[in-house]
């Protein structure tokens, strides 16, 4: 039963999805402190799609701002899901790792800057295949040396998700924040059922496809940090709660034991249930300290 | 699929460690061994097919939940082993199908699983530990993202068994809507879609190509003379920076990843330019 005032922020909510990269990236700062870098007007634009007649985007579908996030210097780099599916090309992926690169120098030498990944993406162009998969590569030893410094926050909010190699950058990050409607994993439905059969997964199969990629699940097996509703003031307050909060004492991604032994006492023998899975794994025991974002709806537990 | 994937592996693996048996105690897919090189120990790993691992879409030299926390748990060893002392080269010999396509890894976050190995080699390679890429056989995207491409330096041999690419030919012609020999065509003009490995060179990401007469059955000779190339390559990465902007620098590089370093080099103007008009 929703009360009035859950009805009022749900119709005042400003959806999160409903945004371009553009407006996404610029709603996450603090007012008037945004200055996009290499924006469309500069005009550097993929070399390798014109030779295959697709045509290509100014600013390649990605997007780079810098400013202030509560006070603090950030940088945000948004992927376009909306052009060539968010892949990541030569460009895309040279802006989104210069960003990295020079948000670690800043860090280096005292203004520590932490750096806001918007992942649409479905991972490596395929126009540009090993130039796309050479920048991921690259974007995901620029997030190992920063998030030495300053915290690494991807945002996954749907509805491309992300996928693909840039999955493994979600990954490395210090902090994952996630929506319902977003998905997150390394091989999406369709390539599976293309190389291991439909038996292993049907890609048709909605209802399986979020209840292993959804945010949802992400969160309640402690793989996301934060689990938010499709409203732009949420998305906002999770990332200013993980700027103030700073670099994890330990990244998800280096907790090997933990994860290892979970590996182990798995079953392989069969399919795994996506909900038994929830109570081996849980949010609670994450290092990160999953924590959710006020105005979670009523039916979500508060975590400490 | 080539029938190469791990065969080459298997080989390289056992030749370049003088056949020291590997680590026990971890799944039969990954090989792991100290073994010395010019005098120093190094450890080396190897992804390789498991026809009985326990995970069925990971038997076929797939690198799935195990292989890679396997790797990660065994990198990570070394760091700490050497947190004090002369910091062990990490040799990844490179020969693995793709990433494991699964339920099964989904559900259990494979995405997670292949950051973890990568989080440890990166880690190595930012510790001072010199991290060489190896590439023998096949080193498809998310096998290769996860095992081999956070190296200071990659090695490759020159041959037709050798292909680094994104995405396995019929998957990446059948998602590009072309034809794999439209695919074949196009990559001979435009080096990125390429399989071809002297193509990749090209491309600048590789810090050499080793020609090898015969890369399936190592020999005395051939065997101390990719040794020989590791060496050179170790001491090239412990004589430079510890990121990966060797990747930047060749003159293949400056000739074919144009467009990054225009990229990069116009970011950092705008980023430092003080008098940057704000975002109305």
């Amino acid at each position: 039963m929703s009360t009035a005032r859950d009805d009022l922020a749900f119709v005042n909510r400003q959806s999160f999805i409903e945004l371009q990269a553009r407006e996404r990236a610029k709603a996450l700062f603090d007012a008037e402190t945004a200055r996009e870098l290499v924006g469309p007007f500069d005009r550097v634009e993929s070399p390798w799609l014109p030779l295959q007649g697709v045509t290509p985007q100014s600013d390649d579908g990605c997007v780079v701002m810098k400013g202030k996030i509560s006070g603090r210097p950030a940088v945000v780099v948004a992927l376009e899901g909306a052009f060539q599916g968010g892949s990541l090309g030569e460009v895309s992926g040279a802006k989104m790792t210069a960003a990295l690169d020079l948000a670690r120098v800043d860090s280096e030498r005292g203004a520590s800057t932490a750096a806001v990944l918007l992942l649409e993406t479905g991972g490596v162009r395929l126009q540009e295949a090993n130039l796309g998969l050479a920048a991921i590569a690259e974007i995901m030893a620029a997030i190992l040396d920063l998030r030495r410094y300053a915290p690494v926050i991807s945002v996954v909010a749907g509805t491309v998700g992300c996928f693909g190699g840039m999955s493994l950058a979600a990954g490395l990050s210090s902090y994952i924040v996630m929506t319902r409607e977003a998905r997150l994993g390394l091989n999406g439905p369709e390539v599976i059922e293309q190389e291991s059969g439909i038996d292993e997964f049907d890609a048709s199969d909605r209802a399986l496809i979020w209840a292993i990629h959804g945010g949802e699940q992400r969160y309640a097996t402690g793989l996301a940090d934060a689990l938010v509703d499709d409203d732009t003031q949420q998305v906002g307050a999770a990332i200013r709660k993980f700027i103030v909060k700073g670099v994890p004492t330990v990244h998800r991604s280096s907790q090997v034991a933990l994860y290892r032994k979970r590996i182990e006492a798995l079953d392989p023998t069969r399919q795994l249930d996506p909900k038994e899975l929830r109570v081996q794994w849980g949010a609670a025991d994450s290092a990160a300290g999953g924590i959710s974002a006020g105005g979670i709806s009523a039916g979500e537990e508060e975590r400490s | 699929m080539s029938d190469y994937t791990g065969t080459r592996g298997t080989a390289w693996f056992r030749a370049l460690t003088g056949n020291v048996p590997p680590m026990t105690g971890d799944p039969r897919s990954v090989l792991t061994a100290d073994a010395s090189i010019g005098g120093g120990p190094a450890r080396f790993l190897c992804v390789v097919p498991d026809p009985r691992a326990g995970f069925p879409c990971a038997r076929h030299g797939e690198v799935g939940l195990e292989e890679a926390y396997t790797l990660a748990t065994r990198v990570r060893e070394v760091i700490d082993e050497d947190r004090n002392t002369a910091k062990r080269p990490i040799i990844a010999i490179v020969d693995v199908k793709s990433q494991a396509y699964g339920r099964r890894e989904e559900t259990a976050a494979i995405f997670l699983a292949a950051a973890a190995a990568a989080d440890a080699y990166g880690s190595a390679r930012l510790a001072g530990h010199p991290v060489i890429a190896l590439v023998v056989g096949h080193a498809f995207s998310g096998g290769f993202l996860t095992h081999g491409y956070q190296a200071n330096r990659i090695l490759a041999f020159d041959d037709d068994g050798v292909m680094i690419h994104a995405m396995h030919k019929e998957a990446a012609a059948r998602i590009t809507r072309r034809s794999v020999e439209n695919l074949e065509k196009l990559g001979k003009t435009i080096p990125p879609l390429s399989y071809d490995v002297r193509d990749f060179a090209k491309l600048g990401l590789l810090h050499k190509l080793l020609h090898v007469e015969n890369p399936d059955h190592p020999s005395e000779i051939e065997t101390r003379k990719v040794r020989d190339e590791l060496l050179a390559a170790i001491e090239d990465a412990r004589h430079s920076p510890w990121d990966l902007r060797n990747r930047l620098e060749s003159n293949e590089a400056r000739d074919t990843r144009r467009a990054t370093l225009r990229t990069r080099a116009l970011l950092e103007i705008q980023w430092r330019a003080e008098a940057g008009q704000t975002v109305s």
